[in-house]
């Protein structure tokens, strides 16, 4: 389990598609979410868990992370998924409806017990919770520190919405109070926040005005839904030749500054503290694991 | 008209297969008919994957009509599995017509 590893695009690819399933990692997303929840229709749930199941077994997956949403485990279908997902040991869940600590809790026993009958070592599959509800997004702090498995806060912008009456904009603004308490949750908790999907396929300049708002917010990564959504979102969440040359300077004077023993940094005139260069490191990090920094770091 | 518990999995989408088992009741063994784009090259893999599948469900008698469009071996294991775990669960001595 790579806790901190680039999650900028997470494609749903639905169980039930064979072709797709097999060219998973074709795309580039840095994250593939081979979906057996509401891509998957209810009277084919149990064909679509074979088929993920066999995919995992058979298909050589090597570049992107594999994870798997499954039911939750309050629907007929979630301990099924479960039984037949976590002896593969994919690397991490996508827990749905994610609405309390004792959701997380629940997961992670019943993980840790089929990881022990089949040889994998307890923990070794992450959680990522999904909450998609007002009672969901009060809890946000609680389900982010429930278990050391959980990797990742994400919410599903429809049935948020849903729940709490809102109307669903281009504009976004209705989810701007769930975003700040995934990003604030996550922040607490030490784990990465990613955005929900955005569902203009065909709007691709309105995707990356969403995409980059939400890097801009702190987020770590958004989901996507078609393989074309990729390309936009990664160059939004790669940071810009001025960004990254402004990490650099600040590096190098925070490199300098620390040589010569010296407490204050200046850069142009600026004080430059600990949270400036906090973000400079993340901003170098980003654009090295997007392979936009040659040479140097 | 005979007792039979029918399943039927997949598609005929590009890269799937539909996998059709019926299970009568009757001890006549298993009869396999793999309608195939590469029956020729790769025929007796898929017979052979199709028949590992009921074996491994105990499944000694059926018949079973693969209608292949280009499945990966894992997609026909899935397929064959689900149809016939769909057929199982048919209770036995349920009506099926076709």
């Amino acid at each position: 389990m790579n806790r901190r590893r680039l999650r900028r695009t997470s494609l749903y690819i639905p169980g039930t598609n064979p072709g797709m399933l097999a060219n998973a990692e074709v795309y580039g997303a840095d994250s593939v979410i081979l979906d057996l929840e509401d891509g998957v229709p209810v009277s084919e749930k149990d064909a679509a868990r074979i088929l993920v199941r066999n995919a995992l077994q058979h298909i050589p997956y090597r570049r992107a992370e594999v994870t798997v949403r499954v039911n939750a485990l309050s629907t007929p279908f979630g301990r099924d998924d479960f039984r037949e997902i976590i002896p593969l040991a994919p690397d991490a869940v996508r827990l749905p409806k994610c609405e309390s600590a004792d959701d997380v809790r629940e997961a992670d026993a019943m993980m840790t017990d089929l990881e022990l009958k089949n040889g994998i070592e307890p923990g070794t599959v992450g959680i990522i919770a999904i909450t998609e509800s007002a009672r969901g997004g009060r809890n946000l702090s609680e389900i982010a520190a429930a278990s050391p498995r959980l990797i990742a806060l994400n919410y599903g912008a429809e049935d948020y919405t849903a729940d709490i009456g809102a109307v669903r904009t281009k504009e976004g603004r209705e989810l701007d109070d769930i975003r700040a308490k995934v990003i604030v949750a996550a922040r607490i908790a030490g784990v990465q926040a990613l955005d929900s999907v955005f569902g203009d396929v065909n709007d691709l300049d309105g995707l990356y005005a969403e995409a980059l708002r939400v890097r801009l917010l702190g987020f770590d990564g958004k989901s996507v839904i078609h393989p074309r959504q990729i390309p936009v979102v990664h160059r939004a969440f790669t940071p810009s030749d001025q960004e990254v040359g402004f990490a650099r300077r600040v590096m190098a004077a925070f490199r300098e500054a620390s040589s010569r023993g010296a407490g204050v940094i200046a850069l142009d005139g600026r004080m430059i503290d600990a949270p400036v260069v906090a973000r400079a490191e993340k901003i170098l990090a980003l654009a090295e694991a997007a392979g936009c920094l040659p040479g140097e770091r | 008209m005979q007792d039979q518990r029918i399943g039927v999995a997949g598609s005929l989408e590009s890269c799937d297969a539909l996998v059709m088992v019926i299970l009568s009741g009757e001890s006549r063994g298993m009869t396999l008919e793999i309608d195939s784009p590469s029956l020729a090259s790769f025929g007796e893999e898929m017979k052979n994957t199709v028949m590992e599948i009921m074996e491994t469900l105990g499944i000694p008698h059926a018949v079973i009509k693969v209608q292949d469009r280009g499945a990966l071996d894992c997609t026909l294991r899935a397929r064959t599995e689900a149809a016939a775990k769909r057929a199982l669960a048919v209770p036995v001595g349920e009506k099926v017509s076709e």
